[in-house]
């Protein structure tokens, strides 16, 4: 039986945007059009709102002033500015660079451009759970490693890394460290100052604020270029007219994080166990990607053999839900996702693998809806597959 | 991102499954691309009476397995060599530009299992037909 409500279970794509944070938006919208450089008082509002916000984001990651925090339009472009700018800006001490072989591509891609322009690029391999080869990063480092960037979390296979232990190996050295918080903030409390992070980028959907907005933190002892020239806004770092509404909803976003994270965590945790769980008792040949416990309160990715992601999502999408894959056939490439790769899989497995990403709407009953579905689904693809074995189908 | 018919399809695949003392068996694909594709043929008089596929692949794969199952049932060996990818994806009403090469595999797995039979015939077995 079809649900009554679509279930929607795919928050790493697009989160709704919380009405509370529509509501604090909405003023900026309608009659708030002012731009925060002018003079007028208009204006000075505008200044006012963009530095509360600054405030906000600052005070969820703990940053030590609220002048560390840079607007940006999202994630992508945090990642780019961070790896490029200070790259750039740092090439007389170092032109060489650090990674991980499961970044997000907005990290990956920058990295793989600057190989091209003089620079080069330690991509650090993981183990069967994603974690960072802290081996190899020491290795690696050199005096001429001018930055490290890893990850958080992974949004794919929710493994979470030990930030805190690769912020000490890196600063052994003279490197900074870059973390690309998209996937782990606002489900994962995070303290720059604590795990020493010297960049750190997070966007304003993942906290079910508007897309089109995010931040980048500079630590105190960050030296970058910018990589947008022009008015010389945010600190000359990134030029551009304020996106006043959006950072409004960025900063209420991490308003209404820092105060409820902890309680929703919790809850999405025992929902995404629950999840887990139930998926791979009730299906023989499936598997957890991803570490069991140190992963994203929100991430159950999931693979079972035999069997393709899109035509599970397909089937998932006629009994109303909504999920995701690392599929190949569902990307803009033919290649499965890098970071199934990376941990191991092989390509027949890596093409089995479909995600829930939890969030606020999601309940137990939504949990018991899809573990009760799934068996069917995965056995009327495997009658389909010339895979499967043959004592499977009896 | 798919057209009505590449979803019906997906949804009550026709033809699916194996014939145990098949004419001909033609396999396509890999599953290291994420699509592989057998079909099996019966053939009496020069003609498919019987056709089935299995196909591991995304809802591209088995939409267009199932239509090349359809188109060429009933055909003569010669009308079925001349069942084109292109053919089969238009009577889908079309595919996504990126499965048309990766997942569109179907009608190459038709021609497999035709000259299988063609061999097998060769070989000098199969000669009850």
């Amino acid at each position: 039986m079809m649900p009554a409500k679509y279930i929607y279970m795919d928050h790493a794509a697009g989160r709704p945007v919380d009405p509370r944070i529509i509501e604090a938006m909405l003023p900026y919208e309608k009659s708030f059009y002012f731009n925060p450089s002018s003079v007028h008082s208009s204006g000075q509002g505008a200044r006012k709102a963009l530095e509360e916000s600054r405030a906000k984001v600052a005070e969820l990651m703990n940053a030590p002033k609220k002048e560390s925090i840079i607007f940006t339009s999202g994630a992508t472009e945090s990642n780019n500015m961070a790896i490029k700018g200070v790259a750039y800006r740092n090439k007389d001490r170092g032109t060489h660079i650090i990674t991980s072989s499961i970044e997000h591509m907005s990290v990956l891609n920058p990295c793989k451009f600057l190989a091209t322009r003089g620079f080069k690029v330690s991509f650090l391999p993981v183990d069967k759970y994603g974690f960072v080869d802290l081996e190899s990063l020491e290795k690696e480092l050199t005096d001429e490693t001018i930055l490290v960037s890893i990850m958080y979390a992974n949004g794919e296979i929710g493994t979470i890394q030990p930030i805190k232990e690769i912020s000490k190996i890196v600063h052994g050295k003279k490197a900074q460290l870059h973390v690309d918080a998209t996937a782990a903030n606002g489900q994962v409390p995070i303290d720059v100052k604590d795990e020493g992070i010297d960049l750190l980028t997070l966007s304003s959907n993942d906290m079910y604020g508007p897309q089109g907005v995010g931040a980048l933190y500079l630590g105190d002892g960050v030296r970058m270029e910018p990589i947008i020239h022009g008015g010389g806004q945010e600190r000359g770092l990134r030029s551009g007219t304020e996106n006043i509404s959006g950072i409004v909803g960025l900063g209420k976003a991490a308003e209404i994080a820092r105060m409820e994270m902890r309680a929703e965590s919790e809850r999405l945790s025992k929902l995404r166990d629950k999840l887990i769980k139930g998926l791979l008792e009730t299906v023989p040949y499936s598997f957890l990607n991803g570490h069991p416990t140190k992963r994203l309160p929100n991430n159950v990715a999931v693979r079972y053999s035999f069997i393709e992601g899109e035509s599970i999502l397909l089937n998932l999408d006629m009994m109303g839900v909504a999920a995701s894959s690392g599929s190949a056939c569902t990307a803009k490439t033919l290649e499965p996702s890098h970071a199934l790769i990376a941990i191991g899989l092989k390509h027949e497995e890596a093409h089995g693998s479909l995600l829930f990403t939890l969030g606020k709407q999601n309940n137990e009953e939504e949990a018991d809806y899809v573990i009760s579905i799934m068996p069917d689904i995965v056995k009327r693809l495997r009658a389909m597959s010339p895979l499967t074995p043959k004592e499977l189908m009896r | 991102m798919y057209s009505e018919k590449v979803m019906e399809h997906f949804r009550n695949p026709q033809n699916m499954g194996e014939i145990p003392d098949a004419d001909g068996v033609g396999t396509v694909g890999n599953p290291v691309c994420g699509d592989l594709m057998t079909m099996y043929i019966k053939i009496k008089d020069n003609r498919i009476t019987d056709i089935k596929f299995k196909t591991f692949g995304c809802g591209a794969a088995i939409a267009t397995s199932s239509m090349t199952t359809e188109m060429a049932k009933g055909k003569t060996l010669e009308e079925a060599m001349k069942i084109s990818r292109a053919n089969v994806a238009e009577e889908l009403g079309g595919l996504p530009p990126i499965k048309m090469h990766c997942s569109n595999l179907a009608a190459d797995a038709l021609h497999a299992a035709i000259e299988d039979y063609y061999k097998k015939q060769k070989a000098g077995k199969g000669n009850e037909n």
